[in-house]
């Protein structure tokens, strides 16, 4: 054991850490509004719509999440029109593609727990909320949503998880987040286990905090 | 289309060996995940805290940590603790494992915590009255455990290691940056040597998604078969 190796990485795993939280922040405010998106698609009676919606999600769900940046990383920038417009600012930049990524992927994962969140309101309530004369907009967007979001909290707090474990991929297209630091560090010293304890240790942590913070709101927002 | 061509001119025939390749991982990853979960499970369920402290943290950890570090762990801390191993056996030559092990032992690991998991919501749901059942009718150890408690637990079991198969059939896709040439690596070298990354990436996306495709399929037989008689 080389606890000299350990206490000296310790700060560069913490300040790489801080990108990996940025990554994952990021992807997943932009994959909520993805997931909502493609939920409210889900429930359309128009038979195009909810299977496009479908096919998205059952795409995003059943390829690797590293096919997912390579595509977008390596592949886009190999159309010529693409790199001609605006988004070729945004396409070239690695830590972009790995967000678009994750936000598209975990869009995916998020559209199917509210979907299903959407599906277990029980119908009386939407009754109870016609009856007192509320509008159908004013009902969806004032009693299903907050009910769906309630309903869907230990899913999320799981997509959450694996989302943070996601992110380590970003380290496959150049970006130094926690993992990429962490190999960075075993492949100049040749001790993993030191490193991998560190590292390991930082997301366990976060882990840690994400799991409680979801289990406290879900307390906090409780129906009894 | 020549892209995919069998032979010296397209890539056909080594992105097939390489689906054959990604295949093998995860297969033996999952078996190799049954046999962590084999030994966990029991320790899960064992009404002494220490070996519920050891279950638990295998789990906690493994499930709790990005899987590409437990690879990275794995690829070059791999040699280095068999080669301890066999130092204390008096074998003191240089020894390389190939990356084939290293990765489905990496998977496998990863595989068999959420495979334990799996099994332990399995038992725990089986209805007390089926072991006591067991007991009234004189049925010895064995007996119990294979006749009554095991084929309960695979039907209610299959869903969900249903789940835990698809997780591992992603997850292999990450040993490629150990150098095992499976679908990713495969079209890693493919897309640098043709300079078309777009093409062989989404080809293996759809390489992926005829996987998990199929293979669900086969799940659902199974679970038909075991759920007779519900």
């Amino acid at each position: 054991m080389d606890l000299e190796l350990m206490i000296n990485s310790l700060p560069k795993l913490l300040n790489a850490a801080v990108i990996t939280l940025k990554l994952l922040s990021v992807s997943l405010i932009i994959g909520l509004f993805i997931g909502l998106f493609f939920a409210i698609l889900r429930l359309n009676k128009n038979i195009f719509i909810n299977r496009f919606a479908y096919g998205y999600s059952y795409v995003f769900r059943g390829t690797p999440l590293l096919v997912q940046i390579f595509i977008i990383y390596f592949g886009l920038g190999q159309i010529e029109y693409l790199r001609s417009t605006v988004l070729w600012v945004i396409l070239k930049e690695p830590y972009w593609c790995a967000i678009i990524a994750f936000a598209l992927n975990t869009g995916a994962y998020t559209s199917e727990i509210l979907r299903s969140a959407f599906q277990t309101i029980k119908l009386g309530i939407i009754e109870a909320g016609k009856s007192l004369g509320i509008s159908n907009k004013v009902i969806f967007y004032k009693i299903q949503i907050p009910i769906a979001i309630r309903q869907s909290l230990p899913a999320y707090g799981n997509e959450i998880i694996l989302m943070m474990k996601g992110t380590s991929l970003a380290s496959t297209v150049t970006i130094m987040d926690l993992t990429g630091v962490a190999k960075y560090i075993i492949s100049t010293t040749f001790k993993p286990i030191e490193v991998f304890i560190v590292a390991g240790g930082i997301y366990l942590f976060m882990t840690f905090i994400i799991h409680n913070v979801i289990k406290f709101l879900e307390k906090k927002y409780s129906f009894n | 289309m020549e892209l995919l061509a069998f032979g010296d001119s397209g890539w056909g025939d080594e992105l097939f060996r390489a689906t054959l390749m990604t295949i093998a991982v995860s297969i033996t990853a999952m078996i190799i995940g049954f046999l962590f979960a084999l030994i966990f499970t029991p320790l899960k369920l064992s009404k002494n805290k220490f070996l519920n402290f050891i279950a638990n943290s295998y789990t906690t950890i493994i499930r709790g940590v990005p899987e590409l570090l437990v690879i990275y762990l794995f690829f070059f801390g791999g040699t280095g603790a068999v080669m301890f191993v066999a130092s204390i056996f008096g074998y003191n030559e240089y020894i390389e494992i190939n990356a084939f092990i290293t990765g489905a032992f990496a998977i496998g690991i990863i595989s068999g915590a959420y495979s334990t998991e799996v099994f332990r919501g399995a038992i725990q749901s089986i209805d007390k009255g089926q072991f006591e059942a067991a007991n009234v009718l004189g049925l010895n150890k064995f007996g119990k455990f294979f006749k009554i408690i095991l084929p309960q637990t695979l039907r209610l079991a299959i869903p969900n290691l249903s789940n835990v198969w698809q997780i591992t059939l992603k997850d292999t896709s990450l040993i490629s940056v150990t150098g095992l040439v499976e679908i990713m690596r495969q079209s890693y070298i493919a897309a640098g040597s043709t300079r078309d990354p777009l093409f062989f990436y989404s080809f293996a996306a759809v390489l992926y998604l005829l996987l998990t495709f199929v293979s669900m399929k086969l799940i659902n037989r199974l679970e038909v078969k075991y759920s007779r008689g519900y």
